[in-house]
């Protein structure tokens, strides 16, 4: 295969016109009962000799939950293992920021949970659009995580008996979620942390932290190693391995403002993707509804608070519009509690998606509060009334001080403010069953792939997802592909690492040159800012072809009129940032164009003229039961579509509604 | 409001550093630390100057990435406060603020602001985690954990590994980080096995990455984002006696 060495976007001249035909995309899942494939798979799979496994050596980009655990658990199987994080150590990965718990069929609470109904509930919940027999094999791990986790010693909250507890989460009608504290990702994470720095300290895994993965290097059509830039030297690096894997997180950050932390990006997987592998259902993202709002145009993340808050707060705004008085001026008459008036059974417990859709309406419809009137109030005031202060303290006193510290108001006094965020993206790379790509030998696992959540991931099974994959699905699926193949011969003496290292430094090159009178987050902050409006809560045909025009637009500039200072052989956190933003002008198109082709509603995607007379989301699964993987064909080319079926054997196709 | 910072500006490890002067203007009070730096840097890319080097990632209190000594105080003036937490609501019109570094013989500085914190990884590989493989776990509610273990290894889990403790302490002492791992897997029967080799291998480690040693000041904790209580300094310290006895009768046999 050659190897595409164009730099310039603009310059791209594409790849070769037999790709351009669609096709139908074999996901590989083993025949027979969906509760006996993961088992009879993993006996068919081909085992690497014990012995021969360190003649291997494996590539692992990304070290937060899904590749810390992975790293870790292959090094302990003697493969040798290079992992890769842009963060000074792998402990800091984003992971570490999920709050609510994991989920686990362990049905220790006796309520009727299985291995079944989790799987029931997590199709169910991705609106049919995830493949069932990958998230029967998820249901079917999550209770081998919690054992191990619980054995690296996680503290999971206990019972006064010394068991683990549990709570119901996201709606769930079984209490399955495991929980430390509101810091469940941050303790997960540092059980995989901990794993991986044990075989960092026995020298089966070499660890390159501060180092980002600029490209893939791909020969004879398999993923042979990677090129880096090492963050604090600027040097620009070739590793060569057996299989790499991706375990770079989501793309949240298109939108500039989320949840995500600054430094998530699309680049590892923007560059796969480049290479051949196929994104899949790029426009499936997930808004949380009760994030802070922005306060300026200063603003530069987002930061989640728990639903819980729902429970007890009411929800309202104005009912004139641009009524600037404040909220204790407001009498009870001129409120409009929008929730509770369109769902009068759910109320103000609607699901994410209906809660962050009517926000964005009533704002829109210029009625929402705070700066810029981007807001909706979530009032306490009547549950102080009817349950006293204290006893909202008790159940809501963190989330409240984290409120007061970041909005400097007092919510037992003035209501909270709040608006919603991006916070997962549920597309990705397209995997297989074994969670390969389309180029054999790259493997993608955790948010990186599309595979688990379909088209809205639950609550609770995002940590589950990451670290099914790394502990304890990809290092069998990985060592088939090893075994098939034997120890590679490729070393990075190979002319494709230097062709793709040459391709890398020519970018660096040219982001340096351009010295025009825009900085990089200018950049980003308008492609959020047309992401959102058009890309975000609600799509239309005509704002997604809107948005289509202007992205090109907005790149093209980009190339003309970026400013990034200093130079490529150093620390260069502006360079850093303008590769970044440079991928994600690409994806952004990708990610409008996908939703543009999906004219019907499900989960994470609202397509405005896909809905119910109650205005609930409204699939067409006569026509879009697949999975849309993109394949790149160059920069203002379009991609080719390919499709993978959907079929729906065990849980059977509905509607919902929350009337 | 307007504001003068003083920053602190080193090219890179090699080099001398020296504060910079930099007027902050039209700064909101609902700005966060980091995100009135970003202003700055925003104003000096556009003039064609270097903007100032810091290390951040989830800006909401809980990567442990960001640390800045704000007016000599380790993550600024407000308690249980990462820097990226911290609002200039707390500072005044016409403030002058000194930002640096955290300083440690054991963080050596990268540029600017940004300095090298891998030594603490270094302190968890000799020791701090249980040696588990993947897939040899048994049932987890096979051994039940006392909820005030579970509890008090939690409090000291929490650790966000920002370094705060070591960049507020005279000492430049790792011992509240160090000793925060070994309560946590000390306070649990799964840490129990590897406990007294645990202490043993990473207090080595720590010294020898060149901290200093405590004497019971108290800074670490009071510049603690998450409010480690020194107790863990004092769980290590009898685990390192009751280990280091242990060994020496071992070795008089």
């Amino acid at each position: 295969m050659a190897i595409d060495t164009s730099v310039r976007p603009q310059t791209d001249t594409g790849r070769r016109t037999a790709d351009f035909q669609s096709t139908t995309l074999d996901a590989k899942v083993p025949a027979g009962p969906i509760e006996d494939r993961w088992d009879t798979h993993r006996f068919n799979m081909k085992l690497v000799n014990p012995a021969n496994k360190r003649k291997y050596t494996i590539i692992m980009v990304g070290s937060g939950l899904a590749g810390g655990s992975a790293a870790a658990s292959l090094a302990e199987l003697g493969y040798n293992v290079k992992c890769f994080c842009y963060q000074d150590s792998p402990r800091r990965a984003h992971s570490i920021a999920a709050q609510g718990g994991i989920n686990a069929a362990k049905n220790y609470r006796n309520d009727g949970d299985s291995i079944y109904r989790l799987f029931y509930d997590t199709v169910k919940g991705g609106d049919f659009r995830s493949r069932e027999a990958n998230v029967y094999r998820l249901s079917q791990i999550s209770v081998n995580i919690i054992d191990q986790c619980v054995a690296q010693g996680v503290p999971f909250a206990r019972e006064y008996g010394g068991m683990l507890d549990n709570r119901s989460f996201g709606g769930a009608q079984v209490s399955r979620t495991f929980y430390a504290r509101g810091q469940t990702g941050q303790q997960l994470l540092l059980g995989a942390y901990q794993a991986l720095e044990r075989q960092i300290g026995l020298g089966t895994v070499k660890m390159y932290p501060r180092t980002e993965m600029l490209d893939l290097v791909v020969v004879d059509g398999k993923a042979q190693g990677i090129v880096t830039r090492d963050m604090v030297t600027g040097k620009v690096e070739s590793h060569a391995g057996d299989a790499v894997v991706l375990a770079t997180g989501g793309y949240g950050n298109v939108f500039y403002l989320s949840t995500n932390a600054k430094g998530c990006n699309v680049t590892a997987s923007w560059r796969a993707h480049r290479r051949g592998a196929l994104f899949a259902n790029p426009c499936y993202t997930q808004i949380h509804p009760t994030c802070i709002p922005v306060s300026g145009e200063h603003q530069s993340k987002l930061t989640l608070m728990s639903e819980s808050l729902r429970n007890d707060g009411r929800i309202w705004v104005p009912v004139r519009k641009g009524d600037t008085r404040s909220p204790d001026q407001i009498p009870e008459g001129e409120r409009d509690y929008y929730l509770e008036r369109k769902y009068p059974s759910f109320g103000n417990l609607v699901p994410r998606d209906v809660a962050s859709r009517n926000a964005k309406d009533v704002c829109d419809d210029g009625r929402g509060v705070g700066p810029g009137g981007l807001g909706v109030y979530l009032d306490f005031g009547d549950a102080i009334k009817r349950l006293g202060a204290k006893v909202v303290r008790d159940r809501y006193g963190n989330l409240f001080d984290m409120y007061e510290r970041i909005t400097g108001e007092n919510p037992y006094e003035v209501p909270m403010r709040i608006y919603p965020a991006i916070h997962y993206t549920m597309g990705g790379l397209w995997v297989d069953y074994n969670l390969q790509s389309t180029i054999p030998g790259l493997y993608v696992i955790g948010e990186a792939n599309f595979s688990d959540h379909g088209a809205n991931r639950l609550g609770a099974s995002a940590l589950m997802q990451g670290l099914a994959d790394g502990y304890f699905v990809l290092p069998y699926t990985i060592g088939d592909y090893l075994a098939t193949l034997g120890p590679t011969k490729v070393t990075t003496a190979h002319s494709a690492f230097a062709e793709v290292e040459a391709a890398v430094n020519e970018r660096t090159r040219q982001l340096l040159s351009i010295n025009g009178q825009r900085t990089v987050d200018s950049f980003h902050r308008e492609l959020g800012h047309i992401m959102w409006d058009y890309c975000g809560m609600a799509r239309n045909d005509a704002g997604l072809k809107q948005a289509l025009n202007r992205i090109p637009e907005l790149r093209a500039e980009f190339w003309e009129n970026v400013k990034v200072p200093g130079d490529g052989a150093e620390l260069n956190q502006s360079l850093e940032k303008a590769g970044r933003v440079a991928d994600f002008l690409e994806l952004g198109e990708l990610m409008c164009l996908d939703a543009l082709h999906r004219t019907e509603s499900c989960g994470g995607h609202f397509r405005e003229e896909s809905q119910t007379p109650e205005g609930e989301a409204l699939r067409d699964d006569e026509h879009f039961a697949y999975v849309a993987a993109w394949q790149w064909n160059g920069v203002d080319r379009p991609p080719t579509l390919h499709r993978e079926p959907l079929n729906f054997e065990y849980v059977h196709l509905t509607q919902r509604s929350y009337k | 409001m307007n504001l003068t910072l003083h920053v602190w500006r080193q090219k890179n490890a090699a080099t001398k550093g020296a504060f910079v002067k930099y007027d902050a203007r039209d700064i909101s009070p609902d700005m966060s630390f980091l995100e009135m730096l970003d202003v700055i840097n925003e104003e000096l890319i556009l003039q064609g100057q270097q903007p100032v080097a810091f290390d951040h990632d989830c800006r909401e209190g809980i990567c442990g990435t960001c640390g800045l000594m704000i007016n000599g105080i380790a993550h600024g003036p407000e308690r249980a406060t990462t820097t990226c937490q911290l609002h200039m609501r707390h500072f005044k019109d016409g403030d002058t603020i000194y930002i640096e570094p955290w300083r440690a013989q054991a963080f050596p500085v990268i540029k600017d602001l940004v300095v090298d914190r891998s030594a603490f990884d270094r302190i968890i590989q000799a020791g701090g985690f249980v040696s588990v493989s993947t897939g040899s776990a048994p049932e987890a509610n096979a051994m039940p954990v006392p909820k005030v273990s579970a509890d008090q290894a939690m409090d000291a889990a929490a650790c966000i590994g920002c370094g705060a403790c070591v960049a507020a302490c005279p000492n430049a002492s790792a011992m509240l980080f160090t000793g925060a791992k070994i309560a946590h897997l000390g306070r649990l029967p799964q840490g129990q096995p590897e406990r007294y080799e645990r202490v043993v291998n990473m207090v080595e480690v720590m010294d020898k990455e060149g901290f200093g040693g405590c004497t019971n000041i108290g800074e670490c904790s009071s510049a603690c984002p998450k409010e480690i209580s020194m107790d863990v300094i004092a769980w290590m310290n009898r685990d390192l006696l009751r280990a280091t006895v242990a060994k020496g009768k071992q070795g008089s046999k």
